[in-house]
């Protein structure tokens, strides 16, 4: 089974590769989307353990929140393909098709891996699969993104390899980088401390980067500002979702030697700090797309303050990753429809979004609400619970830095927002006239739902597997 | 662990200073395949024992950071025709001196962690921490997109050291996925670094600089 998650999108993968005909590969990625996601649905069904390769790969409590995650958000992303693609006529999409399941096949090894080496190879692999997707457009700008996308990530790679280096080394004579035996030797108190601490920091840069958290984070904007918008999604909604898991397996390591103090500080260090930057670059952000980047950044900052203050405020972290994840999806379809519907992602050259194309205009106000933690919308949900957690852990200072530094967001992001959004459209519609059709809404407006249910009612099932997840994490059991 | 080991390792670093220190970018390709083909040599020597594994993997090593990485590097040198390295963003003497100090501060700090009886009085930890930070200094202050890569190289470099500290450890099939990854990394950068080329005429990341705030 766990083997089947993996193979299956790479199967679909060369199937998109091979087939000759550029009609019907579009549908290759929805298709294969789908197989995914019944069988993650099975996998999570299923009363035994998921596992193969000795323990090397399963689903645990953490991967029982993260895949099916990734799943339903490829999962509409895929749909958003046929319609953009059918947009995008002429552009040869052999690669980007196969790159995109190959991308989803790389995502679920990351969250199945029990061996920090094999999780290294698949975040290696689901880099180097998402150059092709960041250069699909193939003009300069583009061409600049991926250039730093690759050095930048690259680097935070080659750290990650020699974090994990230093961990299996922490647990000499009993070295290993299977994440059982570690834990375990962590409980036993059998792991040296300095090489401990010394990993987690050098992890936490290495992973760090791949999620974006500042000062790490500057790929990002160049690489969200360039990339079509479903890769976007992919990247601000998936491969984020994946590094973050992998932190968390870190963490969960360090919890278990009685060091999560130490890593806790660092988390909420950074994480306000990511908050702070991505704060302050989004006042008066001009281009978009580059906005929600930075949006972000402040999210994955949101994500490991959660973990750093711990208790409430860690299961309210888990919640977070999946409202995040969705509402990114909505705001980066959202986005690159207004894109496409005037040939700018600048404030410049877009006003009026609201009226040139009112469900993509209504989704990408609807998207900026959620995203800021407004109410009735899923992250208002998560943010306020991890508020009350570092309340609960006596941390008001962190709380007023929490608050003050989301109102700064909301008024910063507020301003592009609307300007794109209201005001009577500027220029002409460019040639082709780019209007809303269910191809290109339908997806974001799946998501938006999913996020307005979490917003009002968290499903029993869904609250216990985050329960679990949080535990799991936190003490490391 | 064989004598031969820290005499290897003193060459690893020397060529780690060769590389801060020239402003050829050909001498930087030579040496950073010297030092690859060190480190193949090392792999072998860090065991007692001559062994099957050891040997291939160190001549896997020899052959992909020895001779085919540096051949694409010098094919994409010679299709740029470039051959110096100018106007890096700080001087070779300033990064032949910060390049003392990282391994001066390397050899502190690895003082300063437990090390496994094996490992005690080699230089196998600070010569892989001097040499990631050495890796680290040419990718941050280097303009052209090679020698970035020759940067990057020497960062695998010396990763590549401490993973030989935990050879027991680590399976095979892991070690040559690394071998493997790095040499698709260099790969699609090398493709990347050929569209550099061909649209902007030049092969000088200072010029990526059109996305910033």
């Amino acid at each position: 089974m766990a083997i089947a998650l993996c193979v299956a999108p790479l199967l679909f993968a060369l199937v998109a590769w091979i087939l000759p005909s550029a009609r019907l590969r579009p549908w290759i990625v929805p298709l294969g989307a789908g197989v995914h996601l019944a069988l993650v649905v099975t996998a999570l069904a299923l009363g035994e353990p998921v596992e193969a390769f000795s323990g090397w790969l399963a689903l645990d409590q953490l991967g029982r929140i993260a895949l099916p995650l990734v799943s339903v958000l490829f999962a509409a992303c895929s749909l958003y393909v046929p319609a953009y693609l059918r947009i995008r006529r002429g552009e040869r999409h052999r690669i980007f098709c196969g790159a995109l399941l190959a991308f989803l096949a790389m995502m679920t090894l990351i969250i199945l891996s029990h061996h920090l080496g094999l999780m290294w190879v698949a975040l290696e692999a689901n880099t180097l699969v998402s150059a092709p997707l960041l250069y699909f457009n193939r003009n300069r700008r583009s061409l600049e993104a991926t250039w730093k996308y690759l050095l930048i990530g690259s680097v935070g790679i080659a750290l990650a390899l020699l974090g994990s280096f230093f961990l299996a080394y922490s647990a000499l004579p009993h070295a290993s980088l299977v994440i059982e035996d570690l834990v375990r030797e962590a409980r036993a108190h059998a792991l040296a401390l300095p090489w401990l601490h010394t990993a987690f920091v050098v992890l936490f840069v290495g992973y760090g980067t791949k999620m974006g958290l500042a000062p790490m984070h500057t790929w990002k904007p160049d690489a969200y500002g360039e990339a079509p918008g479903l890769v976007g999604a992919l990247l601000a909604g998936g491969l984020t979702t994946c590094a973050f898991v992998a932190l968390l397996r870190f963490y969960q390591i360090c919890a278990a030697a009685g060091e999560a103090a130490f890593a806790q500080e660092l988390m909420v260090a950074i994480g306000l700090l990511s908050m702070a930057v991505a704060g302050v670059f989004m006042a008066r952000q001009r281009d978009f797309k580059r906005m929600l980047a930075y949006s972000s950044v402040e999210h994955m900052g949101i994500l490991v303050l959660g973990i750093g203050v711990g208790g409430l405020a860690a299961f309210g972290s888990l919640l977070h990753l999946i409202n995040n994840a969705l509402t990114k999806g909505v705001m980066f379809m959202a986005a690159a429809n207004i894109h496409r519907a005037y040939a700018s992602k600048t404030v410049d050259g877009v006003s009026g979004a609201l009226r040139r194309v009112p469900v993509s205009g209504a989704l990408f106000l609807a998207g900026f609400f959620a995203v800021t933690g407004t109410p009735p919308f899923g992250p208002f949900v998560s943010e306020f619970t991890i508020l009350r957690g570092i309340v609960e852990a006596g941390r008001y200072g962190v709380a007023a830095a929490f608050l003050v530094l989301l109102f700064v967001v909301f008024v910063g992001m507020g301003g592009t927002v609307l300007a794109v959004v209201q005001g009577t459209p500027k220029g002409d519609s460019p040639e082709g006239g780019f209007k809303d059709s269910l191809g290109t809404v339908g997806p974001a407006l799946v998501l938006l739902a999913v996020v307005v249910v979490l917003g009002v009612w968290v499903p029993p099932a869904l609250d216990g597997a985050l329960a679990d997840a949080a535990r799991f994490v936190e003490a490391g059991k | 662990m064989s004598s031969a080991v820290d005499p290897l390792l003193v060459l690893i670093l020397m060529l780690n200073f060769l590389i801060l220190g020239t402003s050829r970018l050909r001498a930087a390709i030579n040496a950073s395949a010297t030092q690859g083909a060190l480190i193949g040599l090392l792999t072998v020597f860090v065991h007692g024992s001559p062994a099957m594994r050891p040997i291939v993997l160190g001549a896997a090593a020899v052959a992909i950071k020895g001779l085919l990485i540096p051949g694409m590097l010098m094919r994409a040198l010679r299709d740029a025709a470039i051959h110096r390295e100018i106007e890096p963003y700080i001087s070779f003497l300033t990064s032949l001196l910060l390049g003392a100090v990282a391994t001066g501060a390397a050899v502190l700090f690895a003082d300063h962690l437990p090390l496994a009886p094996d490992h005690q009085g080699s230089l196998l930890v600070p010569a892989s921490l001097s040499t990631v930070l050495t890796g680290f200094l040419i990718l941050s202050t280097r303009r052209k997109a090679i020698t970035q890569v020759v940067g990057y190289l020497v960062l695998e470099n010396g990763i590549f050291v401490m993973g030989l500290t935990l050879h027991d450890a680590m399976p095979s099939l892991v070690e040559i996925g690394i071998l493997l990854d790095l040499l698709v990394a260099i790969f699609v950068i090398g493709i990347v670094i050929n569209h550099i080329n061909r649209e902007f005429a030049s092969i000088d990341a200072a010029q990526l600089d059109t996305l910033k705030e």
